[in-house]
Parts: structure tokens; sequence; C-alpha cells
């Protein structure tokens, strides 16, 4: 049998239009005299307006959502390509920018897109379109320009007599960055009131207080203006959002029908800690109670008395009783005022959940119930002689000493220039700053509560003690080692400061 | 040059007229544009009929003929077939045919010495072909197509077939036909040449759409040159049909 080799040798034809060889197509005419003939990109706006807000640099996305983005970013380039008509009739093959200048106010997109124009012909072309960066003003800007900076407002308050809960809460919001999208920050008597452009971003910030602080909370809506005809309603939202009136080292007497519920501790309690719920321990049997936000509001109770009213003690002699719980050790102590030291002999004997801090000698703090005038039914309600005379509270720390240290580390504050008049100046008061003081001790003792916040390393380090101070220093208090303080190693470097310090570097180059 | 014609702002001329070498059929259009382009071209060398086919004006694509015959298909009337004859001169014989592929004009091509048919048609067809139209017959497919007489054109002296048409078979259809072929387009890129394109042995006529460059190469494949010079390629592809068939 003959073998007949079938090649097929591929004709050319001569294009239709311009006589040029090719090899035959649908159109059969040359790619060139396709392009001339047939524009693909027709439907296709090649000069675009885009809208932007210089203020807060965003571009507008109608109908009226604004995007922040780049120049030459992905976003940026979805947002042209979504400003586009025509762009459903073909294939998108490739988009990018081309470089402009960006004062020029222009975009350049580059973009290679196919479309078939015959069948089983895909025509493919690379143009570029323009786009002119308009300025618009966002609604959002326009009504921090009209002074009309807030849709909805969430006023924290807690009814205790000082603000430590507030320096506390102001951490926790610094560190996780809660003040992001507040318009303002306003300090009043009993709280704070933060402001935020819309309901979202309030409704989100109470939900974080809510997260670190047993709360309730009202909300309120005002209207601004309804338009009937369009069924549309403009409304200013307002979250009263009050705080437990309870803070850390607290005593509480607790009602009898609360005593039933918590496992029939107390009556008189410590509040250890205060999380999204109150932790209660019994300094007389080791017995700890976790209250949630629900369950306080359904029957709440105040405070018997604060950690003002701490008398100072000296521990004479610690008996631990055998029972342990967590780091609270069941002891006996014997204690003696401070302030008899010289005058008497009187001493106490009392229970306290401190037998693994306190040691004979040391110095602490705790509550004279035997000489306080307590005006509260609860407390009323119970024989007194069953209560116990002094109720310790925790190990005391020499004042005198500590008040001549610098710190090597420091908090940062709420700088926003809205919050000039928040709780950082509210600090130049007397009391206040008694308050921040403690507030800044009350970290410096505990590191569970330093735990959850964001400490700095200050720029003013410790000055080393010099000699001739250390021998005159009081005899009272030789264990100088004892006074906490905070490692190294849990602060941060301060990016503020170091940029500053950049700043000032380069000024000194030039 | 091609005459470029429309039928009624159609430019597929060649549906709706049939040229041969001694006569031509026109259909019947509203204007007179049309009769009047074929008027001027061919004046009074040969009859020029105006009729319709089975009461349509499609008789390009519905007969088929050369210088001896026309066939007709089986719808033709006998009024129609009568006014024919009428106006043809005795030398053409006209037949028509019981064909099953009734448009003629897309089955068939010929010139007056061979025709190229479609694989399908009907072996007594074919006889009446060979007898009718005197000439050779192939079954034979253009690039594929069966519809020969719409993807293909001949005359005397050269052939346009289908753009898809490969080298190969573009070689043996010209083995076969003894005419040298080209690949090409009319009405700017139709492969529909049997529409866009009506030619004889010294007139042809095409789509008004048809660009220079398609009409140049009507004119070197059907050889209608004035000074006789055919292109090298052509003069070689006869040359290389002959010793083919001669072998």
């Amino acid at each position: 049998m003959e073998y007949i080799n079938v090649t097929n040798t591929q004709q050319r034809i001569l294009c239709c239009n311009c006589g040029v060889a090719i090899p035959p197509n649908p159109a059969n005419m040359c790619v060139d005299c396709i392009r001339n003939e047939i524009d693909i990109t027709e439907g296709i706006s090649k000069q675009l307006v885009i809208q932007f807000c210089s203020s807060c640099e965003r571009y507008l996305q109608p109908p009226n959502h604004w995007v922040a983005a780049d120049l030459e970013s992905r976003e940026l380039l979805s947002l042209c390509l979504k400003r586009m008509k025509g762009m459903n009739k073909v294939r998108l093959v490739d988009a990018g920018f081309i470089w402009t200048e960006p004062h020029s106010k222009r975009l350049k997109v580059k973009l290679t897109i196919q479309k078939e124009v015959h069948a089983g012909m895909i025509l493919q072309q690379v143009f570029v379109v323009d786009f002119v960066v308009a300025g618009m003003m966002c609604e959002d800007c326009h009504r921090v320009e009209a002074k009309d900076m807030w849709r909805a407002c969430v006023q924290v308050r807690q009814k205790v007599p000082h603000k430590r809960t507030f320096f506390y809460l102001e951490q926790l919001i610094i560190k996780h960055q809660q003040h992001r999208y507040t318009t303002n920050i306003k300090e009043t008597p009993d709280g704070i009131d933060f402001f935020f452009a819309n309901k979202t971003h309030a409704s989100k910030f109470h939900d974080f207080v809510a997260s670190v602080c047993p709360t309730r909370y009202k909300v309120s809506e005002e209207v601004i203006s309804i338009d009937v005809h369009a069924h549309t309603a403009n409304y200013k939202y307002t979250y009263s959002v009050e705080m437990v009136p309870i803070c850390r080292d607290d005593l509480i007497c607790l009602p009898r029908s609360l005593r039933a519920h918590l496992g029939n501790m107390g009556p008189l309690v410590l509040c250890s800690k205060i999380g999204n719920s109150v932790h209660l321990v019994d300094p007389n049997t080791l017995q700890i109670a976790e209250m949630s936000a629900a369950s306080y509001w359904r029957s709440p109770f105040t405070t018997l008395c604060n950690i003002k009213s701490l008398t100072e003690y000296i521990v004479l002699d610690v008996e631990p009783l055998g029972p342990v719980r967590g780091k609270n050790v069941l002891c006996e102590m014997e204690l003696a005022r401070k302030s008899d030291f010289g005058f008497n002999d009187t001493t106490f004997f009392v229970r306290s959940h401190l037998g693994a801090i306190l040691q004979p000698g040391d110095s602490c703090l705790g509550y004279d119930i035997a000489n306080a005038n307590f005006n509260s039914d609860h407390f009323e309600e119970y024989n007194r002689a069953e209560l116990p005379d002094v109720i310790v509270v925790k190990k005391a720390y020499s004042n005198s000493r500590r008040k001549r240290r610098n710190r090597n580390w420091k908090l940062q504050h709420i700088t926003n220039e809205t919050a000039i008049s928040g709780p950082v100046d509210k600090r130049k008061g007397p009391a206040t700053h008694e308050d921040y003081e403690q507030f800044l001790r009350d970290l410096e003792e505990d590191f569970e509560f330093r735990s959850a916040i964001n400490l700095y390393k200050s720029a003013n380090q410790p000055a080393l003690p010099v000699h001739g101070e250390e021998s005159n220093m009081d005899t009272d208090f030789d264990d100088d080692a004892e006074i906490p303080e905070i490692d190294i190693d849990e602060l941060l470097d301060d990016m503020a400061e170091m940029n500053i310090a950049d700043v000032e570097m380069a000024g000194d180059g030039v | 040059m091609p005459v470029r014609a429309q039928f009624e702002n159609s430019n597929d001329i060649g549906v709706f007229a049939r040229l041969t070498n001694a006569y031509c059929l026109v259909g019947i259009g509203a204007s007179e544009n049309f009769y009047s382009v074929f008027q001027a071209e061919l004046g009074n060398s040969i009859p020029l009929v105006r009729t319709t086919i089975a009461d349509t004006r499609i008789v390009g694509r519905m007969t088929v003929g050369n210088r001896h015959g026309l066939l007709l298909p089986n719808s033709t009337t006998d009024q129609e077939m009568q006014h024919i004859r009428n106006s043809l001169p005795d030398s053409v014989q006209i037949t028509r045919l019981e064909e099953r592929l009734s448009a003629l004009g897309n089955v068939i091509a010929c010139n007056d010495y061979v025709a190229l048919v479609h694989p399908d048609i009907d072996r007594e067809t074919e006889e009446i072909i060979i007898d009718t139209l005197k000439v050779e017959v192939f079954r034979q497919t253009v690039a594929g197509e069966v519809l020969v007489g719409a993807y293909c054109v001949l005359n005397n002296n050269g052939g346009l077939v289908h753009p898809n048409t490969s080298i190969e078979d573009q070689d043996e259809l010209a083995s076969l036909l003894q005419v040298p072929l080209l690949a090409g387009t009319v009405n700017r890129g139709s492969a529909v040449l049997g529409g866009g394109l009506i030619v004889n042995d010294w007139a042809s006529f095409a789509g008004a759409i048809t660009t220079p460059s398609e009409s140049a190469v009507i004119d070197s494949v059907f050889q209608f040159q004035d000074s006789g010079h055919t292109s090298a390629v052509n003069d070689a592809w006869v040359r290389d049909s002959l010793i083919d068939s001669m072998n």
C-alpha cells in the first residue's frame, strides 16, 4: 500500500483591505485593518471624573461611600474600574496605573481588554483612560466643617469619688486603639463623654467598655430632622453607660439576700478585681465569688468604704491556718496600728487572706471596722460583735521613699487634640493628682493589673542613688529592694518619642 | 476590474443573476438599476433575460448553466421555462432537473468544460449535467464545504475558491478543473464567493463593497488584464496542472 503523506500547508490569502498576505481568518482581514475598522473600546468612556475629598483624602464610590486609597493602590484601581461604563461587554485582561504627578489631579489607567468581534475571533486592545480628580467635600468632613461633629455619644459614668477607674480605662482604650473613631472626648464630673460620627462606632465602643467593666446602659435618640416625604429621619444617639460603682480593694457589706446567693460569704468582703465581672473575696474564709453585670444590676449594692479610708498597720505576727486558694493563704495575724506606736499597746488579732504576702514586721493597709462609723443599712443588719475589727487589704510600702523616686516607665495618654480637656488635664487638681499617683502605684504593685495595658520606657531614667544620699536615708525602711518596680522587659519603646528624636536628628544634620 | 453592483441594497449580487458566456439571467428587482448595470456592461453581445424562477428573484442561486446549456430546478413554472426558452439562442439546451437539492447554483459550480458538484447529488442528475452542459463532472468539496457553487466561482481561465482552502486542496482542484485557482474573498472579506461575484470569460461583477485589493485578485485569477500579462504564479500553475493531467 502506498503511503500518502497528507499535509495541510497553510495557504495565505490577501487581506481584503490592504492586500497583505495573511493566513485566512473569519474576517479575512489583517489584524491592523481589523483594528482600524473595529474599535472594541467603543462605548467605554476614555475621560472620567473621580471625586476626591481633600480633607480626609478619600475617594467617592457612588452613590455615597467614601474610600480611603493611596495613589496607584489596588483599592484605587478597583474604584476606577468600577467607575468605567461599558466594561461588562468586554473582557478585562490587565489594568494598571501610568505614573502621573500627584499634583496634576490626573489618574491614567492603562487597560488591556479583549472582545469577540466575529464568531471565534477575539481582538485585544490596550488603551488609556484618563481620570480627572475633582475635589468634593465628603459628608463627614462637611459635618466637621459645620461644627456638627457627632451623631452618637457614649457617656461613660462611674459614681465614685475618684478617677482611678477612668485612668485605667484610658490605658485600655489606648492599648486597643478604641479612640480611633472618636471625634471628641470630654470630661464631665462623674465620667467621660466620647463622641462619634456614626452610631456603629459608638455601639462598638460601648461594646468595648462593656467587655472591660460591668456596665448597664441605655440608648436614647434625639431627632435632628425628618423628611416626611422620603420617610427618612436623622437622629443623634446617646449611649448612657454606667459602670458599677465598685473598684479594686473596696470593702463591701453584702446584703443578706445576696449573701445567700453567693454561698453565704461575707458579710464583709473585698473586691479583688474588676474585669467584665466583679470579683469578690472573703478574707475570713478565702471564699471567692464573681458577679456579672446582670446579676449586679439586679440587686445593686454600694461599697462600705474605699481605699481612702485605709489605715496603716504593722504586722506583729503571722500564723498560717492551712487553707490556700490560689495566691491567697488564710492566716491569723496580730496587728498594731502604726499611729498607736509609742502611745499604747493595742493589738488586733484578725484573719486575713494575705498569709503569703505579709510577714512579721511588714506594714500593711486595712480597714478599721471597729472604729469606723458607717452609714449603711446593710451594715446595720449585722451584729457588730460578730464582725472583725480590721480587714487587711494589702501590703504597704514606704511613701516617703517612693515619692523621691523617678519612675523608669510612663503611660501614654489619649493625645487627640480634642481630648486635651480629658482626664489628662484634670490631673492638675490636687485630688486627681493623688488619684493618679495611687493608680500608678497600683500598677507597680500588681503584675496582673498592669498586664492588660501598655507601659512605655521613660526618657528620664531613674537616677542612681548617690552614696551620700544613701547614708542619711531613714532607717525605718532599710528594705529598699522591696519597693515594687516594673522590670524593663515589660516596657515598650515609645514610638511617638522615637519619631520626634528622628526628626530632630535630621534637622541637626541639615 | 469587476463592475460593482448592488441589488436593492444587497451586495450578494450572485444570488440575483446568472452569467455565462452565451446568456445572462437577471432577477426582477423593484428598480431598473441592477439590470442597467448588466445592460451597460454586456450590451448587445449576449441576450439578457429578466425572469423569475419558481416566482422568486433568486435566479442566480436556483439555476446553473454555461454556453452549452441551462439547468433549471423542478420548481420552475412552465411559463418561466417557456419565456427563457424563447429568449435564449437555440444552441443553448435547457433542462428541468428532478433534484432534491433544488438550489442548483449552490450545489454546482461550472465553466464550459468542467463542473464541481455537491457530493450528495443524484446519479441521474449527474448524467443530465454531463449531457446538458457538456462538462466533466467531479464530486468535490471546497475547503470542506459541500456547497461548491457558493464557495467557488469559475470561468474558463481561472477560478476563485474559499479562503480556507489549503494549498493541497487548491492543487487538487486545479488539476481537476484544468484552470489555475486562487483562494480569495469578495465583499470586504466575505467567503461566500458565489454570492458576491459573477463572472464569465470577459466580464465580471462584484458586490459594491468589494475592496480594490479583492478586485485585483479577481482580475488576476480570471485573467481580465488587458495587456495579457499573467502572473508567473498562474503560469506555473497552469503548466503544473497540464503536466499533472498528462501523467
